[in-house]
């Protein structure tokens, strides 16, 4: 009757041992999952520098932070939120989509339509004949311009090209 | 004693800018060719002082007196002389001096070019080129003097440019060093390459000024300045790759071009540099858009000094922004200043600037070069306004943003697929000559048909290589539409390119009976704006493809590695073989890997990542790269993750087509050669008009 008991006790016991290994192992990021969420937040001491390739100590810490939050299930926007709660917006590696912030997205494309507005009204402006041209582009019948004036304009415009 | 003589020397060449400028302005006004003629000696004059000054200092830093404060903060005992000597742009006092001396070297041999045809522009180019160089020498003066010395007093040590009441003379053993990121060879070239394009384009913006002050609008000032702008430009564009080189080689995180402010900053000068570059073409062919290139030569400049301000000061703190100092203000004062300035000008010349042509169609050549125009600055438009926006947003609501690379890229990614395709296409059109006849007999549909239709008869043959290429790429199984989309454009554009070659080489072969080469080679040198100016965007296309390789198709991964354990990636194998740590002859740790790399189970090559700890405890992280035209295998040991004997953490980055961005940069450069290779200038230039005239010509 012990026998049975002691390969009982055994194999729950290497069980759990194989269970809690498995686990663990499931549980603990890749560096590449930490990586690719560490990337797209920046290093709240070291201006401009992702979190993923950040030396500092501090940003070592971060992203162990990363990896322990994805270890407990968080979700990438959840750690993303959580980022920002801590340090604030500049984390992000954009500003985040929501009130005056908006400006920022929406200024370039406001000034590009503006710009396009303009090449328009340049091309517009630049299309109308220029007096000096409009009087030159009289039907060639005119008596002022005769064929020999008309052969010399061309020749000049040639010259120029 | 040296350090008082040098600062000497720059208070008189301070000092020697400020009577230039008068000289100038008195000899204009007063009617006096001799003050005009005393101004341009005393701008000469300026060179050797400067240099003078340089030597001086360069002197300092090369025999290590640490007692100057600059020496003591750029380099230390163990540097080699030549980096010694190179720290002169390693620190911010240091680098406005090198600036003012490169400034100098320019409008010295702007001075010495001939000025009998264009006599009533010398006082204003002086005068602009004093007044900037006066604005950096006065920065170096008053708050940036590279020869202040350390004085120990009651109150401790300090650094004065006069010897403090009770001073003693302080010298430190040995200097802080120069800071490990800038010892590499890349950043050693990177500022001088940078400067240069800055100071260079100060020259055309004087002619600018110049031509708006005498009324002299005509294409005068384009046609000198021509050369000028694109000697900056090149500058400009290498002090741009060499950066970017540096970073790759230097900064370990397997890119080039991080969308960081201060790049930012010296992007957005080259953007309206190459606006400028394209638009003056009309101006000089057609007589059109005379108003918008001195808007673009206005802006290049405020840019200019803007870009060295943030470079600088440290206003926006990045990666590059080592330096810090209260000169903000000043720099804010000038840039505001000569901006509101070059502007009213502007304005007040406006009339004199109306346009001597009309545009014909909208797919024109000039109409087209308007869109490259509109493209360019929608790029400078999202760079600055993401410079500036973490500024507005600090100011606005008290919390700063971060504005990354995914904006950048989000944004100005269509705008650069588009100046590709555009680069292909436009060379296609016809400039908007038209005969009168024509003129007369069509209306404006009929015209644009007929331009578009010029167009789409050239465009054909070379886009059956562009769709060749398309249906290779879906045949690869490329599925991203971005990178299908650029390289399908880039395919076109080079077909375009090479057809545009072919078709001028085969005429001219046939009429002038000539070899096929031999005719290639003499119709660039009969013509070597257009044709340098096609190498130029055979160049730029190379740096796309190496641009979309690496943006759309880089993959990486990171493990931490046993000695014999490996890392696979992209039909890589990278095997951990071993790690050795020394100390190398100028002090630092060097910590460094053994890595043997495999393809399809055949050794290749071994790379050797490192990371070197300087004596300041500054780390630097070198990658171990295998290089091919295929790709770059971009290895790093990621020493930030804690480095023993037994484990050490790797970081494998594989860059396809990486590669093609370095060679293209190289024909670039080429082809900016050929294109502002020297001609003989012709004795009598036509002058299209000239509208006004100065009261006073020095040279009359």
């Amino acid at each position: 009757m012990k026998k049975p008991l002691a390969v009982f006790l055994l194999v729950f016991l290497l069980f759990n041992l194989w269970v809690g290994v498995a686990s663990a192992q499931a549980t603990t990021p890749s560096d590449d999952e930490v990586n690719a969420i560490a990337k797209e937040l920046f290093c709240p001491v070291c201006e401009n520098t992702p979190l993923d390739v950040c030396p500092t100590e501090a940003c070592k810490q971060w992203r162990e932070l990363i990896r322990l939050k994805l270890s407990e299930g968080w979700s990438k926007e959840q750690i993303q939120d959580y980022f920002v709660e801590q340090y604030g917006a500049r984390v992000l590696a954009e500003p985040p989509r929501q009130g005056w912030y908006w400006l920022i997205y929406l200024m370039p494309v406001a000034l590009f339509g503006v710009g396009i507005f303009i090449l328009y009204r340049a091309y517009q402006s630049m299309r109308q004949p220029l007096p000096l041209e409009a009087d030159e582009a009289q039907p060639p019948a005119s008596p002022s311009l005769s064929d020999a004036d008309l052969r010399r304009v061309e020749e000049e415009l040639n010259k120029r090209k | 004693m040296l350090a008082d003589f040098g600062f000497a020397i720059l208070v008189i060449t301070f000092v020697l800018a400020i009577y230039t400028i008068a000289a100038a302005l008195y000899g204009h006004f007063a009617a006096q060719p001799k003050w005009v003629e005393s101004a341009r000696l005393a701008m000469l004059l300026s060179f050797p002082l400067l240099t003078l000054a340089a030597l001086d200092l360069t002197y300092l830093l090369a025999t290590g007196d640490f007692n100057v404060k600059f020496v003591y903060e750029v380099t230390s005992l163990d540097m080699p002389t030549y980096l010694k000597v190179t720290a002169l742009w390693g620190g911010q006092s240091g680098s406005l001096l090198f600036w003012s001396w490169l400034m100098a070297a320019f409008t010295t041999a702007v001075t010495l070019r001939k000025w009998d045809r264009d006599r009533e522009f010398l006082p204003w180019v002086i005068l602009v080129s004093s007044v900037t160089m006066a604005f950096f020498l006065g920065l170096n003066v008053f708050f940036e003097n590279p020869f202040a010395r350390f004085w120990q007093t009651f109150e401790g040590v300090a650094a004065y440019t006069f010897k403090p009441e009770n001073g003693i003379a302080f010298t430190p053993e040995n200097g802080n060093g120069l800071n490990p990121l800038l010892r590499h060879p890349g950043m050693i070239i990177h500022p001088p390459m940078l400067y240069l394009g800055f100071v260079s384009f100060v020259i055309p913006y004087a002619f600018a000024i110049a031509a708006l002050v005498t009324g002299r609008t005509d294409d005068r000032w384009i046609r000198i300045t021509r050369r000028w702008t694109l000697v900056a430009w090149v500058f400009l564009s290498l002090g741009l790759v060499l950066g970017g080189r540096w970073a790759y080689d230097v900064l370990g995180w397997g890119g080039y071009w991080g969308w960081d402010p201060v790049e930012i900053a010296a992007f957005m000068p080259w953007l309206t540099g190459t606006a400028f570059l394209h638009s003056v073409m009309i101006q000089e062919k057609r007589g059109m858009l005379k108003h918008w290139n001195m808007i673009l030569v206005i802006l290049t400049y405020a840019l200019v000094v803007f870009g060295t301000f943030l470079t600088r000061s440290g206003v926006l703190s990045s990666v590059h922004a080592f330096a810090k100092s209260a000169i903000g203000p000043a720099f804010f004062i000038f840039i505001g200043a000569t901006f509101v300035i070059s502007v009213a000008l502007l304005i007040y010349r406006w009339d004199s600037l109306k346009a001597e042509g009309q545009m014909h169609s909208m797919f024109s050549r000039e109409a087209l070069f308007l869109l490259n125009n509109l493209l360019f600055m929608g790029i400078l438009g999202i760079c600055f306004w993401g410079v500036i926006s973490p500024l507005v947003s600090e100011l606005a609501t008290g919390a700063k943003v971060t504005v990354g690379p995914p904006y950048y890229e989000r944004a100005a990614g269509p705008l650069f697929a588009a100046l590709v395709l555009l680069m292909g296409i436009a060379p296609l059109s016809a400039w908007g000559h038209v005969s009168l006849s024509n003129l007369a007999n069509q209306n404006g549909m009929e015209m644009e048909k007929r331009y578009a239709l010029g167009i789409a008869r050239l465009l054909w043959k070379p886009a059956i290589p562009a769709v060749l290429t398309l249906i290779a790429l879906l045949l690869l199984g490329i599925r991203n539409i971005y990178a299908l989309i650029g390289l399908t454009f880039v395919a076109l554009t080079t077909s375009i390119t090479l057809y545009e070659f072919w078709r001028a080489a085969r005429a001219r072969s046939r009429a002038q009976k000539e070899n096929f080469f031999l005719a290639l080679w003499r119709l660039a040198g009969r013509n070597r704006r257009r044709y340098g100016g096609y190498v130029i965007h055979l160049g730029v296309i190379l740096m796309a493809i190496g641009i979309i390789g690496i943006e759309m198709f880089q993959t990486e991964t990171q493990q931490s590695l046993s000695v014999g354990e490996s890392i696979t990636l992209a039909g890589y194998t990278v095997q951990y073989d071993s790690l050795a740590q020394f100390q190398a002859e100028d002090g630092r740790w060097v910590t460094r890997a053994v890595m043997s790399v495999f393809r399809d189970g055949k050794f290749i090559t071994e790379l050797y990542p490192r990371y070197d700890v300087y004596a300041d405890g500054q780390p630097m992280t070198i990658p171990g790269v295998r290089s091919t035209l295929a790709d770059d295998l971009y290895v790093l040991l990621v020493n930030w993750e804690g480095v023993t004997s037994q484990i050490a953490p790797f970081k494998v980055y594989h860059n396809p087509l990486v590669n093609w961005l370095w060679l293209g940069s190289f024909i670039f450069i080429a082809g900016t050669l050929i294109a502002a290779w020297p001609d003989e200038e012709p004795e009598h230039a036509p002058a299209r008009a000239r509208k006004s005239r100065p009261a006073y010509q020095p040279g009359d």
